[in-house]
């Protein structure tokens, strides 16, 4: 009798619980999904303000994305976008190659402070971040790349310096990657370095990928390092800070929808990105996780 | 063999005259023994230290007991009519220079060691005849079998530079008076473990409102480590089920929300729980409610609020991320527990969550380190309000969080180092604790 149930899909017990789970999945997919609809139908609103009577726009515009990107006078978004572009390309290409050294070299070496350096590592990362940022504003500030155009060095240095501590995932793809391979290699007479380029790196693409572009898209979100070493520099705003300026209260009536607009283009291509990188993020985690 | 070992006290007692000049005259050794590029890099490594502590770093080390004497001046010029500023001692500076001569000097220490075994190594080399690597063999090496110190040189100076100096530098203010509190800004003065003390006595007003939110600190990282990961995990499986249509369009639904970028949909969630904000407006309309809810001006409502949103924010990340593991659970377990008649819930319980919490320990240790460290989600959100008259710390504020208060805002430095060295304290003792008895850190090669 149990076994007949279990294989009978139809019988009203199964259908009940199917038809709930279903309802169940609804209701939270649209719990999810609504604040990213709402933003979006803001970033189309006509009526400008922070808080309107009704939950929907009552008009759309185009205006906003106008505004957003021709307005240079108040909050110049199409400097700040340039900004945050040159800064993130530099910082990807440093942190990308230092998070690729690092993690090679701790999963296919072997030395003397290897097992140091990662416990070295899991040591720093107890520390708040922003324990050092007040410290690394000073380090910047005593070199000099506080001030004017020099700000963008100062942020470069700050987002890809200490990348080198951000091995996990990568290392840990590394290490799923055959010795064998390697070891026929070294038997053909490679040297480290070529196994490294010729080998390695070409087997990788997915983690390459994987940390180019989290490395390229860290500049764009983050806010409050970059708040913190521009301070009143308006020209050296980044994106992220452009966007937090538009809620404070002096801009908030004028610049909330276009603040939608502004979040909605940024967030596109980030979420193009991220929807693509997913699985080598999945992959990632699950070979650093694996027993 | 321990006494063929290549250390600096075998280097001292056993070597050579060049191995032993070379505890003065760096290089010496190394040069002497048929490496002279090499010698003759650290010999000028040796003179530029000599240098460099002769013309700043004796005198940075010199004013590191007393930070600065000399105040800034201000003096009235009747002639030109303005006050004229004699620059005075900057504390915050002088600290910073002797901190970096301190890692200099290590630096020229470990180099001293470092080239003194080296020196010996390649004695004893020489005294066995074997032939010492030439310049050119070493720099091949460095692409070879010594790869790994070309490719993480540079990391980890830049590590150094701007993690560990920065880290230390922190540290070494918590010991200051340096702070907005009594115009300590400027010139400071060592103060002992006077400001751990302020922190940690609980009848004080800091030591109140640190007790405070290290409770509320503790209960929501508590809170939203296991609530994700449970209410995330059941989604998963709720989305995994065999009956379930549309799999990769739910899964599509709930991913979204991590794609948006986390500042910006977090100051979209601080905006629509205003008071006039959407969800307010919403619910009026609707007419559930008649006065607009107080998310953030309530301090409990604004906890489980919070405590809400980074449900909303966490759950898809657990849910990608267990998807995988979930399937790798044997089938014939459920078999089994099915045949032996338990239910769903039993099943959940014994079979599902001790399966996923061994192989999922070091990813809940790393959410929940950073959920206390989770600055965003706070500051973005109800920026740690409400806060009461006269402290410096809001209702929601966690310690990080008041960590930035503390020192952007209000430049409390010493105090807000002493919030971070405990920070970091409590951590240690967490992670430290579970981290090193799961299984994944001790079979960290087993699959390799």
């Amino acid at each position: 009798m149990k076994n007949q149930s279990h294989e009978n899909k139809r019988s009203p017990r199964k259908r009940i619980v199917n038809f709930l789970v279903h309802v169940l999945l609804a209701v939270l997919a649209l719990i999810w999904v609504m604040p990213i609809v709402w933003i979006v139908l803001t970033s189309f609103r006509a009526e400008p303000g922070a808080y309107t009577n009704t939950f929907l726009p009552k008009s759309y515009t185009l205006n906003n994305y106008v505004k957003l990107l021709t307005d240079r006078n108040v909050l110049n978004f199409p400097r700040m976008f340039k900004n945050t572009l040159i800064i993130a390309i530099c910082s990807c290409l440093i942190s990308t190659s230092f998070v690729l050294s690092v993690s090679y070299s701790l999963s296919r070496m072997r030395f003397r402070m290897r097992k140091p350096y990662m416990n070295m590592a899991m040591i720093l990362g107890l520390f708040p971040g922003f324990m050092t940022m007040i410290a690394q504003y000073f380090i910047l500030k005593a070199m000099g790349l506080t001030e004017g155009s020099s700000i963008r060095f100062g942020l470069i240095i700050v987002y890809s310096a200490c990348t080198g501590l951000g091995f996990q995932i990568s290392k840990g793809f590394f290490d799923t990657i055959p010795k064998a391979v390697d070891e026929a290699a070294v038997i053909d007479g490679a040297t480290r370095w070529q196994i490294f380029t010729k080998i390695t790196m070409p087997l990788s693409k997915p983690i390459i990928i994987y940390t180019v572009m989290t490395s390229f898209i860290a500049p764009w979100v983050d806010f409050i390092f970059a708040k913190v070493l521009c301070r009143a520099n308006a020209d050296q705003y980044t994106v992220a800070i452009g966007l937090w300026n538009m809620l404070q209260k002096e801009y908030i009536y004028q610049w909330y929808t276009c603040f939608a607009a502004g979040a909605v283009l940024i967030s596109v291509p980030i979420a193009i990105l991220f929807l693509y990188l997913q699985r080598f993020y999945v992959e990632g985690m699950s070979g650093a996780v694996k027993g | 063999m321990n006494e063929d070992r290549i250390s600096v006290k075998n280097a001292l007692i056993k070597g050579d005259f060049l191995t032993k000049l070379s505890a003065v005259i760096m290089g010496a050794g190394i040069a002497g023994h048929r490496q002279i590029v090499k010698g003759a890099v650290i010999l000028l490594l040796e003179i530029a230290f000599f240098g460099f502590m002769i013309s700043t770093g004796a005198h940075n080390l010199s004013m590191m007991p007393t930070l600065g004497t000399e105040a800034q001046g201000k003096v009235w010029n009747e002639a030109k009519q303005i006050y004229e500023y004699s620059a005075g001692d900057n504390s915050q500076q002088i600290l910073l220079a002797g901190v970096i001569t301190c890692f200099v000097i290590a630096g020229f220490i470990a180099l001293w060691v470092l080239q003194l075994r080296h020196s010996y190594k390649l004695q004893k080399m020489i005294e066995k005849g074997e032939k010492v690597p030439s310049l050119g063999k070493d720099v091949k090496n460095l692409f070879d079998s010594n790869l790994h110190i070309t490719l993480m040189t540079l990391p980890c100076v830049g590590i150094l530079i701007f993690n560990i100096v920065p880290l230390v530098y922190m540290i070494t203010m918590a010991f200051t008076t340096y702070s907005k509190e009594g115009e300590h800004l400027v010139l400071f003065d060592w103060d002992g473990l006077h400001q751990f003390q302020r922190v940690l006595n609980m009848n004080g007003n800091i030591g109140r409102q640190f007790w405070h939110v290290l409770a509320w600190t503790v209960v929501w990282a508590i809170f939203s480590t296991f609530l994700n990961y449970i209410l995330g995990m059941m989604l998963a499986m709720v989305i995994n089920r065999k009956d379930t249509k549309w799999k990769g369009f739910w899964r599509f639904c709930f991913v979204l929300s991590i794609a948006v970028p986390q500042f910006v949909s977090l100051m979209i969630m601080n905006i629509m729980l205003q008071p006039s904000g959407a969800v307010n407006v919403l619910l009026r309309n609707l007419g559930l409610i008649s006065e607009p809810i107080p998310f953030w001006t309530n301090a409990m409502v604004a906890r489980i609020t919070i405590i809400v949103i980074n449900l909303w924010v966490g759950i898809p990340y657990t849910m990608i991320q267990v998807t995988g593991i979930l399937q790798n659970i044997p089938e014939d377990l459920y078999e089994a527990a099915k045949m032996d008649g338990a239910g769903p819930a039993t099943i959940f319980f014994k079979i599902t969550l001790p399966y996923m919490l061994f192989v999922t320990m070091p990813y809940l240790i790393a959410s929940f380190v950073g959920n206390i460290n989770n600055f965003n989600v706070i500051y973005l959100l109800s920026g740690g309000g409400p806060t009461y008259v006269g402290d410096t710390a809001g209702q929601t504020d966690l310690l990080v969080t008041w960590l930035y208060k503390l020192t952007i805002d209000q430049q409390y430095y010493n105090l807000g180092a002493v919030i971070g060295i405990m920070t970091f304290v409590i951590l240690t003792v967490i992670t430290l604790t579970t981290y090193r008895n799961s299984s994944s850190y001790k079979n960290e090669e087993a699959f390799m």
